[in-house]
């Protein structure tokens, strides 16, 4: 199997409350996988249950094809959206501490910590307590403190709160280089733009249940409505304009452009491709612009948590 | 079992190294040490005071029942007058001392009046009624001419020597040496108990703010975490208290010699019983009798007693309070939580001291034996002697509650931590329970 994570069935109910129902996904390896949803949709008691923080009414977890087990958790770094260090200890200190309870040797984590902070470029903080740094510095720690031992699995809870937008580019770009390096991750995020620039799955959770899933490009194919925009350039506007509404569906595109006189957004029946339309539109007119509409993800999870509830 | 390891060693390092444990562990004995000698510096101070006392005898029959004794001055003013002697005495003594004068003896012993300026002391009121006592005493024997001698006769002094069936020697001063000791001891572990359960409770609410919680209990499991903080405080304060023991070794050590009771000390072993005699005997020797009835109370019982009552009542505690610091987000919402934990601990505490007057009755082993307050009221016991089976029995109580405690305790945390924003109610952390 290429799944790094495989999640089987897993419910989990606090009281009379359903926190996860029945929910399965599988992360690939090497991959991106974002874990969407509302607020309360069951994001976090799902990362935790992969934490083993708690553990799962009913389903199972897999790591590796293997049934997950407490020594599993070195193989994990984890970055909650609820996160801190303690503040009155000193950085150094802090890291090594929380690398050693992951398991690696005080040697090894030593090594491994250096590097990072050379990387960084905060090496001088080694002796600094976090009380003493900004939100911003200590949150360049935390990140180091979550893949200090290199783990094949990585959960990032909101990873860019917190950032300004100079490091939330820097965490970017380390998380992009992680994956390149072999490492899988999960990525919660409410900020969509991320998704869409970052992730080859997804995966959407709303009111405990899982409503979609799979390769972020096939949802896109999977969501796009044969829709094509269109920037036309013409002497005759009018006429051209009720030519074309005789023959398409087609309404005035949102979008406008200095460079034609028309942008329009076609909307493609069956058994219509787009080489017909480029066909009928290069006869009438000069074609400045054609795409082919993709929902955005936004524009997916919203769909889906409307239709959905 | 190594992480357990690791979370133990930087709790007990987070506490030892905070500036506010360093301050108490030195400085409290100094302080207890510098509390004494101003004590006694006090009281040495008042001793060399000396006092005044006018008296007018208008009996004429009490001029030489007043010898000067320490600090206490007398000055026959019998020939100035009451009102006179009243004047001179308002102005320039501590007292004055009126004998009317009258033909009954019986009579005279219930009008005598002492005037002052301020209350007077107790110790000069008695001092001076011993006086007029004896006088009268001695008096009213001429009067009804009873024969001296056959009164010294019949005059008898009775020492108890009291002593246990094992032959140690007890004495009065033991007893209420043991009764401070005992007191001490159950009120160092019921300061302990909070002060290092408040502090545990912290520790738990600190995490929990700090928001570093999430991070830790993902790499161990929220038991280890609680187990780690409880034991490495724990040990912070076994630490501070061995400390403590060791400088007040140090410090009656110090004493000892100083007083010369030198090498009693080093023989105690053979201690002969001819020499506790002797010091009983000569009144003088109080502080060397003190310091051998310290030497004579269990004290290795003592010690050890107070290291497993500590452990045991403390573990109690302190999950209590872990439970507490994980239901709460911070330190001013544990207040409701707080007063049904204390209650055991302050309840101990006033038994024990009503215990240490009987401290072998039913009510004293019954709360000797109730694990909550077991720890404190066993603890102010031990220096009277407790049979084994009640100490063995007690143990095994405090054990099986605290191994209980720890679990209840444990399934609040491991739910509590994970909570924030609304405080809970009991009824709350009563379903965390079956989370």
């Amino acid at each position: 199997m290429n799944n790094v994570l495989r999640v089987e069935n897993v419910s989990k109910n606090y009281g009379s409350f359903t926190a996860l129902n029945n929910v399965s996904i599988s992360v690939p390896k090497g991959s991106i996988f974002g874990l969407l949803g509302p607020n309360g949709a069951g994001k976090t008691s799902l990362i935790r249950i992969i934490n083993q923080i708690t553990l799962p009414d009913s389903g199972t977890v897999y790591l590796d094809d293997e049934i997950l087990q407490p020594h599993h958790i070195q193989y994990i770094g984890y970055l909650p959206e609820e996160r801190g260090l303690y503040k009155s200890m000193k950085v150094g200190e802090q890291a090594l501490y929380l690398a050693q309870l992951k398991g690696m040797s005080k040697d090894e984590a030593k090594k491994k910590l250096k590097y990072w902070f050379e990387k960084f470029e905060i090496t001088d903080w080694w002796n600094k307590k976090i009380q003493e740094l900004s939100k911003g510095m200590a949150q360049k720690v935390q990140f180091i403190v979550t893949v200090m031992h290199s783990p094949k699995l990585l959960i990032f809870d909101e990873p860019f709160s917190g950032f300004d937008p100079i490091n939330a580019n820097l965490i970017k770009d380390e998380i992009l280089n992680l994956r390149n390096e072999g490492a899988s991750i999960i990525f919660s995020t409410h900020r969509m733009e991320s998704v869409e620039e970052m992730c080859d799955y997804i995966a959407l959770i709303n009111k405990s249940n899982k409503i979609l899933d799979g390769k972020l490009k096939d949802i896109k194919q999977q969501f796009k409505t044969n829709q094509y925009e269109v920037g036309l350039l013409s002497e005759n506007k009018e006429m051209l304009s009720n030519q074309i509404s005789a023959q398409f569906s087609v309404e005035n595109s949102k979008t406008t452009s200095f460079n034609d006189d028309l942008r329009l957004l076609f909307s493609l029946k069956n058994g219509e491709t787009s080489k017909d339309l480029i066909e009928f539109l290069n006869n009438k007119a000069q074609i400045t612009h054609f795409t082919e509409v993709i929902p955005s993800v936004n524009d997916i999870f919203l769909k889906s948590v409307a239709s959905n509830s | 079992m190594d992480k357990l390891k690791l979370i133990i060693k930087r709790e007990f390092l987070a506490k030892v190294k905070n500036k506010s444990f360093i301050v108490m562990t030195i400085l409290s004995p100094l302080m207890v040490v510098a509390l004494f000698s101003l004590i006694i510096f006090l009281n040495e101070k008042n001793a060399e005071e000396i006092r005044t006392i006018a008296f007018v005898d208008e009996s004429q029959q009490f001029t030489d029942a007043f010898e000067d004794s320490d600090g206490v001055k007398y000055i026959n003013l019998t020939s100035l007058g009451i009102v006179e002697a009243r004047e001179k005495t308002k102005e320039f003594y501590y007292g004055l001392l009126v004998i009317p004068k009258t033909d009954s003896l019986s009579e005279l012993s219930n009008n005598i009046t002492f005037f002052s300026n301020d209350t007077p002391s107790l110790t000069v009121l008695s001092s001076i009624e011993s006086k007029l006592e004896k006088k009268i005493r001695n008096l009213k024997i001429a009067e009804l001419q009873i024969d001296v001698d056959k009164i010294k006769a019949i005059e008898t002094t009775v020492t108890i020597d009291a002593e246990n069936f094992s032959g140690e020697k007890s004495s009065k001063i033991g007893s209420v040496l043991r009764m401070f000791a005992g007191g001490g001891f159950g009120y160092l572990i019921f300061m302990f108990i909070i002060i290092y359960g408040t502090s545990v409770m912290r520790s738990v609410i600190e995490e929990k703010t700090s928001r570093i919680i999430e991070v830790i209990i993902s790499s161990v499991k929220p038991f280890q975490l609680m187990m780690g903080k409880i034991i490495g405080n724990a040990m912070a304060g076994i630490l501070q208290f061995i400390i403590w023991m060791v400088i007040g070794g140090i410090l009656l050590f110090a004493i000892t010699l100083y007083f010369g009771v030198g090498d009693v000390s080093s023989s105690s072993a053979q201690m002969a019983p001819e020499m506790v005699q002797q010091m009983q005997n000569s009144s003088n020797n109080d502080l060397q009798l003190i310091l051998l009835e310290i030497k004579n109370l269990p004290i290795l019982t003592m010690f050890f007693s107070f290291i497993i009552y500590f452990l045991g009542g403390y573990l109690i505690y302190s999950s209590i309070y872990a439970a507490i610091g994980a239901a709460v987000d911070s330190e001013t919402d544990t207040q409701q939580f707080m007063m049904p934990v204390l209650m055991p601990l302050v309840i101990a505490i006033y038994v024990g001291f009503s215990v240490i007057e009987n401290p072998h009755g039913p009510i004293a082993l019954a709360f000797s034996l109730f694990p909550l307050t077991s720890p404190i009221v066993m603890l102010m016991r031990i220096p009277f002697g407790v049979p084994w089976w009640q100490l063995i029995t007690s143990i095994s109580l405090l054990i099986v509650t605290f191994i209980g405690m720890v679990w209840f305790a444990a399934k609040i945390y491991r739910v509590g931590i994970l909570m924030y924003g609304k405080k809970p109610s009991y009824k709350e952390i009563y379903k965390w329970l079956k989370y």
